[in-house]
């Protein structure tokens, strides 16, 4: 009865926020480990926009130019935008639909883990996922492109590229509570690719047919490959300020459509 | 406990349990505070039914074994006592609060049954980051050694046996020393040696001081371990007791014999229950062997290859979890 007693009363203290953000650390560690380990989810997330990049802006067309932009350079701000949709749709998408349809969720959630610990993690794994693509895109644009960009502004578009993952991870909440564990790849893709296309991540967006570009404009990925643009001198004029909101307002329909689907999953399991 | 031994001695006991039991069993025993408790629990999945009016409830210090066969509503009962689900009607109950009260939760432990863990995991790595969740945890080594996972520990998940991955979420459900603990199925997938280091370690961790709910659906597992056992059955609790109490309700004799009696006639005898036909022969089962085989000899005169034996401890609890009435019609 003494040691009841006894946990009873620490068990009422609140967690330090030491103790709290020990916890964070430690999620977002081992949720990156995990993921760096899982051989489907590196190899898709860096090698295909690796791949795309060294096959269309170093070996086909690496001598010509989009406007004043040398074209390996140009790519190196869409392939981005396309590296950061994949490291944030593949990374949380996959893993929360896997873990809600097959119970490892309803174990963490019996557990004392603080919920929000979890989607957290998942937002930071795309922020380093993201920030690793990219880098690696620097490396080789740099040294097989013939890139060549103050730093300040290989800082600039790696910091907007990172930042803008944001909509794509809300993306990938809300998909990951609507997809199933084992369709949830498919259906990804099913959003991934064919935005990428229309918002001109893989052909320059000007060569894009007139139907496709006006689609683009509602499209996230558009936004954010202009930002991106923007800061390479490629953009298209028009307000950064509009780009932001449109992805601000993006991320809070899709945290909205994640949260309905986190209260679905409540109804029948909550806490 | 003496309340319980009331309630399953006859089929109409067990439905009517009443007011000054209900009563009863909420209070406090000298044994220990109550720990958990499900108050008239109703819970249903669409228009399945999985629990149906269940009053059960686990005192501090006890090991508790909830026995029944696959989909009677254990998985339900401790998924609402970790307040992963919520019940239609009535109160699930952890600490006198809500299962889902992140101090609660500190203080409790789960193994559940779950479909895939993260692979790619080392064991120590998965047992860290659970450890962190809790306050006071048990230092690595100490849940290593108490899971048996010391050669393990560098393994990724998805490297392990079965058996393996049992012991990794019995690690991962003690691994923050909680007071109360929650093991469903623990020892499905296991073999005779796991079991049986699990079942120590179980036995440890009461002599410790803590409580256990333990879900299974072998009798020899719940009568090794139990203080008490609950029998579940399509969402109720149809027997509740010491092991040696459910073995008394359960345990009767099996009568097997060659006779030209049919298995109408045959039912028609006093105090004759399941009948079976098993190829030639008849396979009656029955709380008291001799007044039967007194009347089955006076009936028919050429029955032959007489054999009475006592029935098995799986098999009677077969017998007890199967259609109540059916079970019961030779009981009474």
């Amino acid at each position: 009865m003494s040691t009841t007693v006894a946990t009873l009363a620490q068990s009422q203290t609140e967690r330090s926020a030491r103790h709290s953000a020990k916890i964070y650390f430690k999620e977002a560690k081992f949720e990156f480990l995990k993921n760096l380990r899982l051989r489907v989810y590196t190899l898709s997330v860096i090698s295909f926009p690796l791949m795309f990049y060294v096959l269309f802006g170093l070996l086909l067309n690496s001598k010509e130019s989009i406007g004043a932009v040398r074209v390996p350079t140009y790519l190196l701000a869409t392939y981005g935008t396309f590296g950061v949709m994949g490291a944030s749709l593949f990374g949380t998408a996959a893993g929360l639909a896997a873990d809600r349809g097959l119970g490892w969720l309803q174990v963490k959630r019996a557990s004392p883990m603080p919920p929000f610990a979890y989607f957290a993690a998942k937002v930071i794994l795309s922020f380093i996922f993201s920030a690793i693509v990219i880098s690696l895109l620097f490396v080789l644009g740099v040294s097989f492109g013939g890139v060549r960009m103050p730093l300040g502004e290989m800082a600039s578009l790696l910091g907007t590229l990172v930042v803008g993952s944001l909509p794509f991870s809300a993306m990938g909440l809300a998909i990951g509570y609507f997809a199933g564990p084992n369709s949830a790849p498919a259906v990804i893709n099913l959003f991934y690719l064919p935005m990428s296309f229309c918002s001109g991540l893989w052909v320059p967006y000007m060569f894009l047919p007139k139907l496709v570009r006006q689609i683009a404009l509602a499209l996230p990925s558009y936004h954010l490959s202009q930002l991106a643009l923007g800061v390479v001198g490629a953009g298209r004029n028009e307000s950064a300020a509009t780009h932001w909101e449109v992805l601000l307002a993006f991320t809070l329909i899709c945290l909205g459509v994640a949260r309905i689907g986190f209260q679905r999953d409540k109804g029948k399991l909550y806490g | 406990m003496m309340q319980w031994s009331g309630a399953f001695k006859s089929p109409g006991a067990r439905k009517l349990m009443s007011v000054a039991e209900a009563v009863a069993i909420e209070q406090p025993k000298p044994g220990g505070a109550m720990v958990a408790a499900l108050e008239a629990v109703n819970k249903s999945y669409g228009k399945v039914p999985a629990l149906c009016g269940v009053n059960f409830s686990v005192r501090g210090g006890e090991l508790v074994a909830l026995l029944g066969p696959n989909g009677a509503g254990k998985t339900t009962a401790v998924k609402l006592l970790l307040g992963l689900l919520r019940p239609d009607a009535g109160k699930a109950r952890v600490f006198g609060g809500d299962p889902a009260d992140p101090g609660n939760r500190m203080r409790t432990g789960a193994m559940l049954q779950v479909g895939r863990v993260p692979e790619t995991l080392r064991v120590r790595e998965h047992i860290e980051l659970f450890s962190s969740y809790y306050p006071c945890p048990l230092p690595l080594e100490q849940v290593l050694a108490a899971a048996g996972l010391e050669k393990l520990r560098d393994r990724k998940f998805g490297d392990l046996s079965g058996g393996q991955r049992q012991r990794v979420l019995f690690a991962l459900a003690i691994c923050g020393d909680p007071d109360l603990l929650f093991l469903d199925e623990p020892t499905v997938g296991l073999d005779v040696e796991a079991r049986r280091m699990l079942w120590d370690e179980i036995r440890r961790l009461v002599d410790r001081g803590k409580t256990v709910l333990l879900t299974t659906h072998y009798l020899e597992e719940a009568d090794a371990l139990a203080d008490r056992i609950a029998v579940i059955n399509r969402g109720q609790i149809i027997a509740e007791g010491t092991p040696a109490e459910i073995k008394a309700q359960t345990c009767g004799k099996r009568i097997r014999c060659i006779t030209s009696l049919s298995v109408a006639e045959l039912h028609r005898i006093p105090g004759v229950g399941d009948v079976k036909a098993d190829r030639e022969a008849v396979e009656i089962h029955v709380r008291d062997a001799e007044p039967v085989v007194r009347a089955l000899l006076a009936q028919d005169t050429s029955l032959c290859d007489l054999e009475v034996t006592s029935a098995g401890l799986e098999e009677a609890f077969l017998a007890l979890t199967q259609d109540n009435g059916d079970a019961m019609r030779g009981r009474n």
